[in-house]
């Protein structure tokens, strides 16, 4: 089992400003594990913190336990795949491969042959005297991969590489990273800011915002129980009413907003009359309920292939987003048509306002 | 040239190719072509000129290879500009790199900027101080006796002080194109490298130096031209047992008032210059187009 | 802080200051010369503070006669350099890319070429031609390098210009000859100064070139250089003094307004 690695409370200042505050999570050991978040929300910070470019100025980690305070990148079982990959572009790519066990002292002939092999591992047998320059996008970013894995990381820490291929190459790419971190049972790290690509590969997810820590669940729960508000906008689409708790019972809340009072399930650390948002998922909405449900005049009716997405306005403009299937296109509201839009109370959350 | 009169059509297009070929044709190319001209003609009486006398020899090269002070002084020269280029590229390279990598931008602006601050004085200024500072019973002297690293003031003039000046006075023509040449290295790059485990020597010796080829080439085969054709530094911290090709030159215009044989020499010096920039360039694999950026 | 890294970060500090202090140290002795009373520009030993060297650089005539001589030089330099340099530039980047590589070898050559081979290549054209070394000689073998600089600069700032501008003025009715008053030569305007300036310090900096042409007439370099053979006192420290003050406050001036300039932009963004 590779090693997992534990932030205590991390934190880290930059001069005046705090990029990063109070961090905490464990990422367990052949876990695929995102960090996800919009530009600039401390994430790349956390990663470059692990892999020991930055030193915090609070709390700690352990990558296997162990602290690793005050070691510098070569020195903890970690490997960076960088955003830009950084293969070395005047070595051919099995001495990109082999850098780490150039560095190392490993002998050349058993460099070559290991490089071989890893070429092997990410079907590029053969490719070994080509340069860099020479390979396309997705080559290049298997090469990375090798490189990295070369060293026999425990931990692999994935600052967005896949963010310079075009959309079909890096759905292929995810398919492609998600199983060879299957083979091999390193542990991931990866970082990024597009929330499909984090539900789709990872086995747990941490959403950032602003230096400070959403939410760590598993895809599907980050999805249906969005802890704050910021995690239900990010991840995924949905449509949010501001209002009043009017009554909480049991696991159902009541809130009064401005389109009349609406039903969801009650999210953390919520009171009667307090200011909270209800967030209901564009494809929780069904024309034509008449519980729960508000009445809105359909603007625009957008194809989207397998399902449409309808835009909607309430009565003071308040826009509304329902997604309906292909197969149940004929049924749907037209544009000019208005229809009352209702949803079941367990597919919203109410949540208080941050 | 069909290109130019397309783009500024017949007058402009005229003008500008006219200049062009005044500067190329007029101002470089006839200039060396005359001096090759006089390097291969004897040395005559203004009467003797166009005579049967006149014809073309490699004589005064050959007298050049025969002379064996001046033959010795010239082979000093070259190995000396070679030590002033290396030592230059020592002193200049962790200051680049740590420009071009490791300060902000600010700092960045703040040094290069101060870097440049002694060459708006001139080249004579700058050696003179150096004459100030290297002379016998100079600050360098005073301040080492005072230390007490040696016991008797040392003659620094001579072979050591003009390395120095000459160190001194052409170090912005190594430290720009190496500072160029390591700002395009993606910081990602010796990063990875770091976190693959690689120690510093190997960082710069796999990464950065293979990268800052060209930068270095062309910081190398500037000061090496500059040191070989500097008069003033050897003029001023030389001593007269350690004189510089180029004052020998200088003297077969201005004192031994034969013409032909300081242009042969001059010739030699130009060649060389040319062999030096050419070989180096085609090591370090770097184009001409690359030089001079 | 790992205990390498502390001994690194301390050699780099130790290896920063020793060079600044390279670079400095013998600047700052030559100017603290000026203000010492001993007839050869020293500091060593100090013979008593007087500022006499100033007096005797403002009586130096001949010294102001060789500054007035470089002054002329670098305004003719630059008014030689200037429209070749730029016109070189313009050829350079209109040629198609096959043509452009031998071209632009046989245009910075000179850089590559000595100091003191420029000067005696003029120097052996011209006496054919019955000119003698003097002002005309040293502005001639001057600009046939200084031109290379100015090329350079000229052809990196044209490298970012937008050839498109030019079609679209075209387009527009406008004359090749508007286009390139109008919409070319602004665009080089910032290049074209600081060009300018680039070649008048390559001018009055000059001696190797300079000493080979010259003839009668004294540069200021050749003047200080003769000077320390003839008779060096400390009022060419003074002029050294008031030179690398002007160029301290030059860049002062300089870093003052970039930073305004940084701050405004920031403003905007």
């Amino acid at each position: 089992m590779s090693h997992s690695v534990e932030l205590q409370d991390v934190g880290m200042t930059f001069g005046k400003t705090r990029a990063v505050g109070d961090v905490s999570f464990t990422v367990e050991g052949g876990e695929f594990f995102s960090i996800l978040g919009p530009s600039g929300c401390g994430k790349t910070t956390i990663l470059r913190m692990v892999a020991g470019f930055l030193q915090p100025t609070e709390g700690k980690i352990l990558i296997g336990g162990k602290d690793m305070a005050g070691l510098g990148p070569d020195q903890r079982p970690t490997a960076m795949i960088f955003q830009s990959l950084a293969l070395f572009p005047l070595m051919p790519v099995w001495e990109n491969i082999a850098f780490g066990l150039e560095a190392r002292g490993v002998a050349k002939a058993e460099r070559r042959r290991k490089a071989d092999e890893l070429l092997k591992l990410i079907a590029l047998e053969g490719y070994g005297d080509r340069m860099p320059g020479e390979l396309s996008g997705g080559q290049r970013q298997r090469v990375a991969i090798a490189r990295a894995l070369a060293v026999e990381p425990q931990v692999l820490l994935l600052d967005e590489p896949l963010s310079a291929l075009d959309l079909k190459l890096r759905q292929h790419m995810r398919a492609e990273l998600r199983a060879l971190q299957k083979r091999t049972g390193v542990t991931f790290i990866y970082i990024t800011h597009d929330q499909s690509e984090a539900l789709a590969m990872s086995d747990r997810v941490a959403v950032m915002s602003a230096g400070v820590l959403q939410q760590v669940g598993a895809p599907r729960d980050l999805y249906d129980n969005p802890a704050t508000p910021f995690v239900a906008k990010f991840v995924g689409e949905t449509n949010a009413y501001p209002g009043i708790v009017r009554a909480i019972d049991g696991k159902t809340a009541s809130i009064e907003t401005a389109h009349g009072t609406m039903r969801g399930r009650a999210g953390p650390a919520l009171a009667v009359g307090s200011k909270a948002s209800l967030y209901v998922r564009p494809e929780a909405l069904k024309a034509a309920s008449v519980d729960n449900a508000v009445a809105a005049t359909v603007d625009r009716f957008d194809f989207e292939g397998a399902f449409a997405l309808i835009h909607a306005r309430l009565p003071d403009g308040a826009p509304l987003v329902a997604s309906v299937g292909s197969l149940d296109f004929a049924d749907a509201p037209k544009p000019g048509e208005t229809a009352r839009f209702g949803f079941a109370p367990d597919h919203a959350v109410v949540l208080a306002d941050g | 040239m069909g290109d130019v009169f397309k783009r500024f059509g017949g007058g402009l297009g005229t003008v500008f190719t006219a200049l062009v070929l005044v500067w190329l044709a007029g101002m470089v190319l006839a200039p060396n072509i005359t001096m090759i001209d006089y390097a291969l003609r004897p040395n005559l009486p203004p009467s003797a000129i166009g005579g049967d006398q006149d014809v073309y020899s490699l004589s005064n090269i050959l007298y050049l290879a025969g002379e064996d002070v001046h033959r010795a002084i010239f082979f000093k020269t070259i190995w000396a500009s070679a030590l002033v280029a290396f030592i230059t590229f020592v002193v200049c390279y962790p200051i680049a790199y740590w420009l071009a990598q490791n300060a902000t931008p600010n700092q960045t602006a703040l040094v290069l900027l101060a870097l440049t601050i002694p060459f708006w004085i001139n080249e004579v200024l700058r050696t003179l101080a150096w004459y100030i500072l290297l002379a016998f019973r100079g600050p360098l002297n005073e301040a080492l006796l005072a230390i007490g690293i040696i016991d008797a003031p040392v003659r620094w003039f001579g072979d050591t002080g003009v390395l120095a000046g000459m160190v001194y006075a052409y170090i912005l023509f190594m430290l720009f194109p190496i500072y160029n040449a390591i700002e395009s290295l993606e910081k990602s790059q010796v990063e990875a490298a770091k976190d693959l485990g690689a120690s510093t020597w190997r960082i710069h010796a796999r990464v950065v130096i293979p990268h800052a080829k060209a930068g270095i080439a062309t910081g190398c085969v500037f000061t090496f031209m500059l040191a070989a054709g500097s008069y003033v530094a050897p003029a001023l911290l030389g001593a007269p047992g350690s004189r510089w090709f180029t004052q020998i030159i200088y003297n077969w215009f201005f004192e031994g008032g034969n013409w032909n044989r300081g242009a042969a020499y001059a010739l030699v010096l130009l060649v060389l210059c040319l062999v030096v920039v050419l070989v180096t360039l085609k090591l370090a694999r770097v184009n001409l187009t690359d030089v001079a950026k | 802080m790992r205990a390498s890294d502390v001994i690194r970060n301390a050699l780099f500090a130790l290896y920063f200051v020793a060079f600044f202090a390279y670079l400095f140290l013998p600047l700052g002795i030559m100017g603290a010369a000026t203000f010492n009373e001993s007839r050869f520009p020293t500091v060593t030993p100090w013979q008593g503070t007087t500022l006499q060297w100033f007096n005797e650089l403002w009586a130096d005539a001949a010294m102001w006669q060789s500054l007035w001589t470089s002054i002329i030089i670098a305004f003719f330099v630059v008014l030689v350099s200037l429209p070749i340099g730029t016109a070189a530039a313009l050829v350079l980047t209109s040629l198609h890319q096959k043509a452009r590589g031998p071209l632009y070898a046989v245009m910075v050559s000179p850089l590559l070429t000595p100091g003191v081979v420029i000067g005696i290549a003029t120097l052996v054209l011209w006496r054919q031609l019955g000119v003698g070394g003097g002002v005309f000689l040293i502005v001639v073998a001057q600009s046939s390098y200084i031109i290379c600089y100015v090329m350079l600069m000229i052809a990196a700032r044209l490298q970012r210009f937008d050839r498109t501008q030019e079609e679209a003025a075209l387009g527009l009715g406008a004359s090749k000859f508007m286009v390139f008053r109008r919409v070319l030569l602004p665009f080089l305007k910032p290049a074209l100064i600081a060009a300018a300036f680039l070649a008048i310090l390559q001018s009055i900096e000059n001696y190797n070139t300079t000493l080979f042409v010259r003839g009668f007439d004294t540069p200021l370099t050749v003047y200080i250089a003769t000077k320390v053979r003839t008779g060096l006192t400390p009022a060419v420290n003074a002029l050294a003094l008031i030179m690398i003050t002007a160029s301290i406050l030059g860049a002062i001036a300089y870093e003052v307004l970039r930073r305004r300039e940084a701050r405004r932009k920031a403003n905007l963004a």
